[in-house]
């Protein structure tokens, strides 16, 4: 049951990922997500009546912290990961609201 | 004959919970810190970072969702809400869309000019604040702190039950009312922690179908609020005389223009592609919870008004201002669990508290002074020891600066002067000294004694009791 990416489709998705692609790169990822539908279309075989949906694959729930405050000023640390910083902020291209 | 239009408006409102901490770190929610000073790595999304969700979250939308008539959903979870912004440091919101905590409540409104209504509402979800940014004007750059990055939100949707502006105020005050009372958050809308986002559309009165709508955001105050509900219906009802169509767009509202326009463009895909947050396991409330959480509630201001009016015998009018905040509410009781004397209290705060108010265009919510200076104020008229309008003044100061008002009555020398004494020499100086309206009094005049007082007054700096000066002066003068 051969699925089909749409030049639309991947172009879309292209957007949304915020990604550039060339042409090249286009019809790889054309072909790489039409292999992964087809692959999870084999899931579709299995009967699943009566089989409740699932939140979450461990059988856990309720896992929760205190309302304590644990963390102190880290911002030296934290803005290590800034591309850069000024101010004590993350400096970003221009954004508009 | 012209066409009538009626307006149809739902909301979406966010509210800032007033936990310690923010939704899945233990960093601080304080207001005001220094940029990134309250970030971890979970807050500003570093890789391999693991949020772990804050139970008093939970607590918190469980208890607003009970006391706006929601159903609780016993087995809820996150969702992943995914879009680029630089505010938001994980491209994604972790938020609720499947399965949100609170579901098919309801409030109940009653407007200034006495409509009286139920506004549904749809659902309730909790979510996390994005960062906030800034904009650099020499870097030509933005600028971001993620302080606010994963402070918890609830976002409570209402179905689109409202007509007018006015039935949105009412919406929202009751609200803000029913959230202040559970300490759920202190939702200052000029601080963001209560923000409304308007749904609006037009229909032709009597049409079925709903027009398209409109949602607009940036709405920071009641004020606000009003003028963007009238400015965008007007500007929908212009489109469709028009011929026109409107467009189903998110706008922005500026209050200082009067005017919206359209925030995104349509190349700006909104498509979020949700998906369970793997992160996070699901939440299960069981019965017993919902008891504890129930039986916490505090007494809200519909119970309040029947207790004060048994308890207090009180006005309505009074009733109703004193518990239409939680603030007021409580500096009502407990200035009188302090001095034991509700008309007292109630006058200060109908009197002089409102008025200051007013004058310096203060919120309930950001009064500062403590019921103790205010019960030892009211101690202090009552043992006569400064008269009304030094009362006054000093209270001014309370309301102020929160000062205490023994110490201050002692430090400026604001005391009545309780010397007999002192006092009928006064008065004997001033009999003397005003013959005309002794005169006026002695033919008949009674209104003349009220000079006379004041001037008594007037020597005294103030600083004796009225009725003692009244008393003294009728007394020397029907000896005369």
């Amino acid at each position: 049951m051969a699925n089909v990416i749409s030049d639309e489709t991947i172009e879309y998705v292209g957007i949304l990922a915020k990604l550039d692609l060339s042409d090249d790169e286009k019809e790889q990822a054309k072909k790489d997500l039409e292999e992964m539908l087809d692959y999870i279309d084999e899931l579709s075989e299995l009967d699943t009546t009566g089989v409740e949906p699932m939140s979450h694959v461990f059988p856990v729930n309720n896992v929760f912290r205190e309302d304590v405050v644990v963390n102190g000023d880290d911002s030296d640390n934290i803005l290590k990961n800034a591309p850069e910083e000024k101010d004590n902020m993350f400096l970003v291209p221009k954004t508009f609201d | 004959m012209a066409k009538e239009y009626e307006t149809v408006i739902g909301l979406e409102v966010h509210v800032e919970l007033a936990t310690k901490t923010k939704i899945f770190c233990g960093c601080s929610t304080a207001f005001g810190g220094a940029p990134n000073t309250h970030t971890c790595p979970v807050c500003t999304g570093m890789p391999g970072s693991l949020p772990v969700l804050n139970k008093q979250v939970v607590e918190y939308a469980m208890a607003v969702g009970l006391a706006t008539n929601c159903d609780i959903t016993r087995d809820c979870k996150f969702d992943r809400k995914n879009y680029f912004y630089p505010d938001n440091p994980q491209n994604y919101q972790i938020s609720q869309l499947y399965l949100p905590i609170c579901r098919n409540g309801h409030v109940d409104i009653e407007t200034e000019s006495g409509v009286k209504k139920a506004v549904r509402i749809h659902e309730i979800h909790m979510e996390e604040d994005a960062g906030k940014l800034v904009h650099d004007e020499w870097e030509d750059a933005s600028l971001v702190d993620y302080n606010r990055s994963g402070v918890p939100l609830i976002e409570i949707v209402s179905e689109p039950d409202m007509r007018s502006a006015e039935e949105v105020i009412a919406y929202l005050e009751k609200l803000r009312q029913t959230i202040q009372y559970l300490g759920a958050s202190d939702c200052k809308l000029q601080e963001g922690s209560m923000r409304a986002d308007v749904n609006l559309s037009v229909r032709e009165v009597g049409a079925e179908k709903f027009g398209t709508r409109t949602e607009m955001k940036n709405l920071n105050s009641f004020r606000a609020i009003q003028h963007a509900i009238e400015g965008e219906k007007n500007r929908q009802i212009d489109l469709i005389e028009e011929g026109k169509q409107v467009v189903q767009e998110t706008r922005r509202w500026d209050d200082t223009k009067a005017e919206s326009y359209p925030m995104r463009s349509k190349e700006d895909a909104q498509d979020y592609r949700y998906f369970p947050d793997p992160d996070l396991v699901p939440i299960h409330i069981s019965e017993e919870w919902i008891a504890r959480v129930k039986d916490a509630q505090p007494e809200m201001a519909p119970e309040k008004k029947i207790r004060y009016k048994e308890q207090f015998d009180l006005p309505e009018y009074d009733i109703n201002i004193i518990t239409g905040t939680k603030q007021m509410a409580d500096i009502f009781e407990e200035t009188t669990a302090l001095c034991g004397n509700p008309k007292k209290v109630s006058n200060w705060l109908m009197g002089e508290t409102l008025r200051l108010m007013k004058e310096t265009n203060t919120d309930p919510e950001d009064l500062t002074f403590s019921p103790k200076h205010l019960a030892d104020l009211i101690a202090m008229v009552d043992k006569k020891e400064i008269n009304s309008s030094v009362a006054k003044e000093v209270f001014e100061k309370i309301f102020a600066e929160d000062i205490d008002p023994v110490a201050y009555v002692e430090e400026k020398g604001l005391k009545t002067v309780n010397d007999e004494g002192a006092l009928r020499k006064t008065v004997e100086e001033v009999i003397a000294t005003n013959p005309q309206s002794v005169a006026d009094y002695k033919s008949g005049k009674e209104k003349a004694i009220g000079f006379l007082v004041g001037q008594t007054m007037k020597a005294m700096k103030g600083k004796a009791d009225p009725s003692s000066v009244n008393a003294m002066l009728k007394e020397l003068l029907s000896q005369m």
